[in-house]
């Protein structure tokens, strides 16, 4: 699983602030720290608006530089890349950190072949002959499972289908052998049998290429299947860390297990109660007033409210390999709760 | 294809308030600025038939592109059958014109995936919720409406303070709770609700799917839930079918289907379904099926599914359309080898042999919708059980 290898990518206390004249500002990500090491995938989990893609574009550098506020820092192989001038950041995305995001179709030029999008990452960055990248192009759309890649070259990301416009952009991020790749709602716009495809492709990458991965993502069947470990953010902040099989077992952050406890689940029965969250992820409060997930939980106490500790609510180490944001977290006395487990799955 | 014979479950037999009997719903496809000619035909419900016994859910799954969405618009009349009988209530839709089915829709209603796109932005609350009542002239007079509404936006959970507000002041759950507070607002029998929650948070789905239950035995509704969800399909529906490329090819009680999925297109699906729960990801066996779905506009020979089919067989699948046909209390299934998967005599094939299979002898079945390609394209991973990790 984790691996002892020095991380490729550490984030610490990455802080993203919008401001816009005359309203008052926003902080989308509010402090979040994670590393990943070579071969280890990890999750970014939650729902809209919690600051998860925000995360991923200030990794790598795409939010723009007006009205945005990038603190904290993002260290890829010991180097810091916020604030780092627009040059080191070019040569690194696309050569050292690739990224796959969520819709393929407006990620992809729609008046450009295909060929030409994923050539022009290798004669950027390998300073390849055109006649090179054209057959390594041909490798990498073959690697990602397109068929008869040297006529779907020529052809235009429309004539694609939606599977194989997904595949076609993890082969761009591919082309370079990245070490760090993000992945953000990679599947969420496919069905299912075609992200089966896409994970296990995703999956082989890690194994076979020792690709570092973050997988954001909403779906905890996602990450159940892929990710070592997994972190949940709400309204910017990571509020719980934990390995895989510990996060679903036994949800410690009320939310968490709440969000586990309101989806269906393929291997339940037929009308098994669904325990919602109240309300929604818009009644979030600032973190400076107390636990933004308070007004919606169900083990809130009066002192998860900055006014009455005194404190804002902090991360703290929770068991081994654990980290918790909550102040009355959920017990587990004994039996795993997480695992009803029933083999009916398949 | 044949009327299906009830698949009812809480009841069976007579008490049936939807019975959809071979509907067709063809697209045509067409060429040419100045003559407009016909081209082909895009045979997005081909037929179909299902019965939804009273009080029931029925719901129907698939993948994007398989024809359930047409097929709930087809039963409500939104979308004109090609041929085929909708009877609601003993009644054929489907023939129905003018005043008459502007009545009958009176009492079929439909909730919609996207919220904010089926909410007028411009209308408040209140009157998005009157304007149902004023054109069926329910609830007379403007008290009348006015404690209807009231007693809706309870219905629903929502405050009435909601009333003078415009949907963009919403959030998406509470925009579905106006969307099915404004289709039960004419008290229908029917509740055709299409993606309900999919274009909802993970946290807030459960609230929506609570509430469809809710209203479902606080007033009897029957529902016809569509849905590409398997796991919300399974959490709501009584029975469930399977739709792939215009037809039903499984339809068998909620739990049975997931306990023991007949046709290869549901064992598939069912298995690339991710399950919160590490310890069952690693163990389940996948099947990964080859490619994409053939276009619909010309769809394969024989089964539709041969293509993609790691059970296919030499003889029969190619060239011979399997009917829907009963294999256990209940259980429709249309495959021609379903009793030998089930009993473990044929063995799934890799996506790779699938392909290799099918392109020595299928004719193409590229279609017209990308039009130059004959072949799908290959899931090149191998349908491995998944315990490489420790």
């Amino acid at each position: 699983m984790s691996s002892l290898q020095a991380p490729v990518l550490e984030v610490e206390d990455l802080a993203v602030r919008f401001t816009r004249r005359g309203e008052q500002s926003t902080r989308a990500v509010d402090g979040v720290s994670f590393s990943v090491a070579p071969g280890e995938t990890i999750g970014l989990v939650g729902e809209s608006g919690c600051g998860k893609s925000v995360t991923s574009l200030a990794i790598m550098g795409l939010l723009p530089r007006r009205g945005v506020e990038v603190t904290g820092s993002v260290r890829f192989d010991g180097n810091d890349l916020v604030g780092a001038p627009d040059h080191v950041l070019r040569g690194l995305r696309g050569a050292d950190m690739g990224m796959v995001f969520q819709d393929p179709l407006s990620s992809l030029n729609p008046t450009v072949p295909i060929g030409t999008q994923v050539t022009e990452v290798l004669l950027e960055h390998r300073e390849m002959s055109k006649a090179e990248a054209r057959d390594e192009a041909v490798r990498l759309l073959d690697r990602v499972g397109i068929p008869d890649p040297s006529r779907r070259l020529k052809e235009y990301p429309h004539q694609l289908s939606g599977g194989m416009r997904q595949r076609a952009l993890i082969a761009m991020a591919l082309a370079c052998a990245p070490r760090l790749l993000i992945a953000d709602e990679p599947t969420t716009a496919l069905d299912v049998t075609i992200q089966a495809q896409i994970l296990e492709l995703l999956r082989e990458l890690v194994v076979d290429s020792g690709t570092a991965l973050v997988m954001i993502t909403h779906d905890l069947g996602v990450v159940a299947g892929l990710c070592d470990r997994v972190h949940v953010m709400y309204a910017g902040k990571i509020i719980e860390t934990a390995d895989r099989r510990d996060l679903f077992a036994r949800p410690r952050q009320p939310y968490t297990g709440g969000l586990l406890s309101s989806v269906p689940r393929l291997d339940s029965a037929r009308g098994a109660p669904l325990t919602p969250i109240r309300g929604s992820a818009r009644d979030a409060i600032p973190w400076s007033e107390g636990c933004a997930f308070a007004p919606r939980c169900d083990n809130a106490q009066d002192d998860c409210l900055t006014e009455v500790s005194g404190s804002t609510v902090p991360l703290v180490p929770d068991g081994p390999g654990r980290e918790l944001r909550c102040r009355h977290p959920l017990e587990h006395p004994s039996a795993p709760s997480g695992a009803t487990a029933s083999g009916a799955a398949r | 294809m044949t009327a299906v014979p009830t698949a009812g479950v809480p009841t069976t037999g007579q008490d049936d308030l939807l019975r959809v009997e071979d509907l067709k719903v063809h697209f045509p496809i067409r060429k040419g600025i100045f003559f407009d000619r016909t081209v082909g035909h895009v045979q997005a419900v081909d037929g179909v038939s299902l019965t939804v016994p009273r009080g029931a859910t029925y719901g129907l799954v698939g993948e994007s592109g398989c024809g359930k969405s047409t097929l709930g618009r087809a039963i409500l009349r939104l979308e004109e059958p090609t041929s085929g009988r909708v009877l609601f209530d003993g009644t054929d839709v489907a023939a129905l014109k003018g005043e008459p089915l502007r009545q009958m829709r009176q009492r079929m209603q439909m909730v919609f995936q996207d919220p904010l796109g089926s909410l007028d932005p411009r209308q408040n609350v209140e009157s998005l919720l009157s304007e149902p009542l004023r054109a069926h002239g329910l609830a007379g007079g403007k008290a009348g409406i006015a404690e209807k509404i009231r007693g809706l936006l309870d219905a629903v959970g929502l405050p009435s303070a909601a009333l003078r507000r415009y949907p963009h002041e919403f959030s998406g759950g509470q925009r579905q709770r106006i969307g099915i507070a404004r289709a039960v607002a004419l008290e229908p029998d029917l509740l055709i609700a299409d993606e309900p929650v999919s274009a909802l948070d993970v946290s807030v789905q459960a609230q929506v799917l609570n509430l469809l239950e809710e209203l479902q035995e606080r007033l009897g509704l029957t529902y016809l839930v569509i849905a590409h969800d398997l796991a919300v399909v399974r959490h709501i529906s009584d029975v469930v079918g399977v739709m792939y490329l215009g037809s039903l090819v499984e339809q068998a009680p909620a739990d049975d289907l997931y306990e023991q999925p007949l046709h290869p297109y549901t064992r598939a699906l069912m298995s690339a379904v991710p399950v919160p729960d590490p310890e069952i990801e690693e163990e389940r066996e996948r099947i990964l099926l080859a490619g994409d779905l053939p276009s619909p506009a010309d769809p394969p020979s024989g089964c539709r599914f041969h293509t993609r089919c790691p059970w296919r067989q030499e003889t029969r699948c190619d060239d011979e359309v399997p009917v829907l046909r009963e294999l256990g209390p209940g259980r429709l299934v249309s495959c021609h080898w379903a009793e030998e998967i089930r009993d473990g005599v044929l063995h799934p094939r890799s996506p790779e042999e699938v392909l290799h299979a099918g392109a020595a002898t299928r004719p193409g079945t590229g279609g017209r919708a990308r039009d130059d390609d004959p072949t799908p394209f290959l899931g090149r991973d191998q349908p491995l059980p998944r315990a490489e990790q420790g």
